[in-house]
């Protein structure tokens, strides 16, 4: 009895609803995000699968960033690739030449027939995702770049002008001096070291983190950063580390945690950080520019991005990929990316979407969130700002996390330490290299 | 002595053995096996092109002196967690066994943290001993100390060493006290009789007759540092700081998982499960010998 109820509402709501009926080509969507983010990538899904009626996106959490990565790849080799993966940015060159895995986006979007404008992408942010010849490979989704976040009220507490000149590291090392004379405990912090404090310090001085333009330009790149220019600022964060000015609270972004409950004064952290800071912080906090060596390189450069971006795998029927093209061009539309920008922090991906937040008066509302897209694009990217292209880089990271830990514990001198790490570091490249021969 | 069951015929035993036998091969010799082959080459991560290089990944691992140096750290963590897992079950199974009331209550709280999985265990340490919040931490502040395993390499070994430990504590008292449980009455109370005390008593009778319990130990002590501590080394340091914590397994992990290098972090298992082989029937060799059954 209960079956022939059941059944005859199903049935009822098949002829009510006749889109059920019509079938649907599936796209399978892996992303990593969970909390606020997977609710706002939720939104997105829906809001394309509800604008029309041939495609359907079906979204589904992989777990954190290598999680998702390393689904992707077990799913490849067992022949069950998801249409889209999201990958984090250091796996960009193992996703690059995974040749046979990848579909190209450019690709996808020619076929697709859909309307595809790489112009209309920021330089900076489509930079990472895209091969020498202009040609995008991945859609940059989510993507953030390193910032100085101040607690002003801590300053205030030590008598320093809450609208002092941080521009530099000069500047931010009279305020460090300043703040460390008055005993505070925390005078700087940081999220993500590697990121911020080697690769981003890099670009933004115009200098080379690896030869062959940061691996962009082929698989037998070597790593560089042990020159005069990096060595001379983690030789300074090191000085720092053993007078109590810097604080090291881990490889990732534990830093945040110091930060948000009002422990420390400067921290340095993805301009992402902003929806938790602003969330939980009880003290008045500012966002500046990261700071730079003035005299060092050519500084300010631009920065580099961190986050994600969507690789389209392998293996799919034509119809499926012209789905995945209209769910790519419906992410990239300016009212999903600017409400996306507003929501979460993350950089816009189009100039469009970043005029369109300005318009409607967001910047000024919430002072300090364009801080990120300036920094981005104040410069056009050179060879050495354009991001990192580097095999095994989540490995490298790690050993530079292992080198830089040595540098701040005072067991090792910032260039033993930055010898260390590219020598290790290359012998990485050159296995992957010879994987990917 | 020995009494010895006698089958007539193989059918019988061969049946007999053939579960076992199945199971070996599908979860032992078939992985094992695989990580032999996979040994010698350098796959890309999609397995869409491998290169053969024999013993390359051998030799690449025998040259890094980070990798040696991975073997070093193993020998110690391994060393610690058994010392301090295995006294401490010892000392406890001992008082437990002179308990006349309130052995059941105070047995059944000894085996709670056995119930708690590694991962879990790691946490609730990585919280109590957290440089910022921990409550351990804390207190340790109040009497001067700056606990900082973040950058303290022995600080840090040190905390994953109880981590570990501390649940493998529970299981160890478990087979100490039915250890204890089977000493004969009898010896004992004619040793208290001639007059030995506690501690000779303990340590001419007791011991000698707990051999095979602690052998036992022993090994399966090892094996788990080893191979099972995966979970708390990923959640409390993750290896760190410097290579402080990386053991032979983390590195397995951190070599397959995060750098997606197959052909090495197959290289690794195959050395490893060398090295334990070795280490086990060392111990059977050399150290079964003095164990009294």
């Amino acid at each position: 009895m209960k079956k022939t109820i059941l059944g005859a509402i199903a049935a009822g709501t098949m002829v009510l609803n006749p889109l059920l009926a019509i079938a649907e080509t599936e796209v399978k969507f892996w992303h990593a995000f969970t909390g606020r983010l997977g609710e706002l990538v939720a939104e997105q899904v829906e809001n394309f699968n509800s604008s029309q009626s041939s495609y359907k996106v079906v979204a589904s959490h992989k777990g954190n960033y290598s999680e998702t990565l390393n689904a992707g790849i077990a799913a490849f080799r067992a022949g069950e690739q998801p249409h889209i993966l999201m990958v984090f940015e250091v796996g960009t060159a193992t996703m690059m030449a995974a040749k046979g895995a990848i579909k190209p986006v450019h690709e996808v979007m020619a076929e697709s027939g859909t309307e595809f404008d790489p112009d209309a992408y920021i330089g900076a942010v489509k930079g990472y995702y895209t091969t020498t010849e202009g040609q995008m490979l991945s859609l940059p989704f989510n993507a953030s770049t390193p910032v100085l976040w101040v607690n002003r009220d801590a300053l205030k507490s030590v008598g320093i002008d809450p609208d002092v000149d941080l521009s530099t590291w000069q500047k931010v090392e009279d305020v460090l001096d300043k703040l460390k004379d008055a005993n505070h405990s925390c005078p700087l912090v940081t999220a993500w070291q590697s990121w911020v404090h080697l690769e981003n310090l890099s670009a933004y001085h115009d200098v080379p983190f690896a030869t062959k333009e940061n691996g962009f330009a082929g698989t037998n790149t070597e790593l560089v950063f042990n020159s005069n220019g990096q060595v001379a600022h983690i030789e300074k964060m090191g000085e720092w580390a053993q007078e109590g000015k810097f604080i090291y609270t881990g490889r990732r972004n534990e830093g945040g945690a110091n930060f948000r409950s009002g422990d420390c004064a400067l921290f340095t952290e993805s301009s992402a950080g902003y929806a938790g800071i602003s969330s939980e912080a009880k003290f008045e906090f500012g966002v500046r520019r990261l700071p730079y060596w003035e005299g060092l390189g050519n500084a300010p450069q631009n920065t580099i991005i961190g986050g994600a971006s969507l690789w389209v795998m392998q293996g799919h029927e034509s119809e499926e990929y012209k789905g995945v093209g209209a769910f790519l061009s419906f992410l990239s539309s300016t009212p999903i990316q600017a409400k996306w920008h507003q929501d979460t922090g993350y950089l816009p991906i189009t100039a469009a979407a970043s005029e369109a937040t300005r318009a409607a008066g967001f910047y000024n509302q919430k002072p300090g969130t364009d801080v990120a897209v300036k920094q981005m694009t104040a410069k056009t990217p050179t060879a050495n700002s354009k991001g990192l292209r580097l095999g095994s880089f989540d490995q490298i990271r790690g050993i530079i996390d292992e080198e830089l830990e040595a540098v701040w514990a005072g067991d090792k001198t910032a260039q033993a330490a930055m010898d260390s790490a590219v020598e290790r570091g290359n012998q990485l490249l050159r296995r992957f290299e010879q994987a990917n021969r | 002595m020995e009494k010895r069951v006698t089958f007539r015929g193989w059918v019988l035993p061969l049946i007999l053995i053939a579960p076992q036998v199945f199971i070996s091969a599908v979860f032992f010799f078939y992985p094992a096996g695989q990580a032999v082959w996979q040994s010698l080459f350098i796959p890309d991560p999609f397995g869409l092109s491998t290169q053969f290089v024999g013993l390359g990944n051998f030799e690449y691992l025998l040259g890094d002196r980070h990798y040696l140096a991975s073997i070093l750290t193993t020998a110690t963590f391994s060393i610690f967690v058994t010392l301090v897992s295995m006294i401490p079950a010892l000392f406890l199974a001992v008082l437990a066994d002179r308990l006349i009331k309130g052995s059941g209550v105070y047995r059944t709280l000894l085996i709670w943290p056995y119930a708690v999985a590694p991962a879990v265990a790691g946490v609730l340490w990585m919280f109590m001993f957290n440089t910022r919040v921990g409550v351990v931490s804390w207190y340790l502040g109040q009497f001067g100390y700056d606990w900082n395993h973040v950058l303290n390499g022995g600080e840090a070994m040190g905390l994953v060493v109880i981590a570990s430990a501390w649940g493998r504590i529970s299981y160890n008292f478990l087979f100490f006290f039915a250890g204890l449980q089977a000493v004969p009455r009898t010896v004992v109370e004619a040793a208290a009789i001639d007059g030995a005390r506690f501690w000779r008593r303990f340590f001419t009778i007791i011991l000698p007759l707990l051999s095979p319990t602690s052998f036992f130990l022993l090994v399966v002590n090892i094996v788990y540092a080893f191979f099972e501590t995966f979970g708390v080394i990923h959640t409390i340091t993750a290896g760190g700081p410097q290579q402080a914590t990386t053991i032979l397994v983390y590195k397995v992990f951190a070599d397959g998982f995060v750098g997606q290098d197959l052909g090495l972090s197959s290289a690794q298992s195959v050395i490893l499960l060398v090295l334990v082989g070795l280490l086990t029937i060392f111990q059977f060799k050399f150290i079964e010998k003095r164990v009294n059954y």
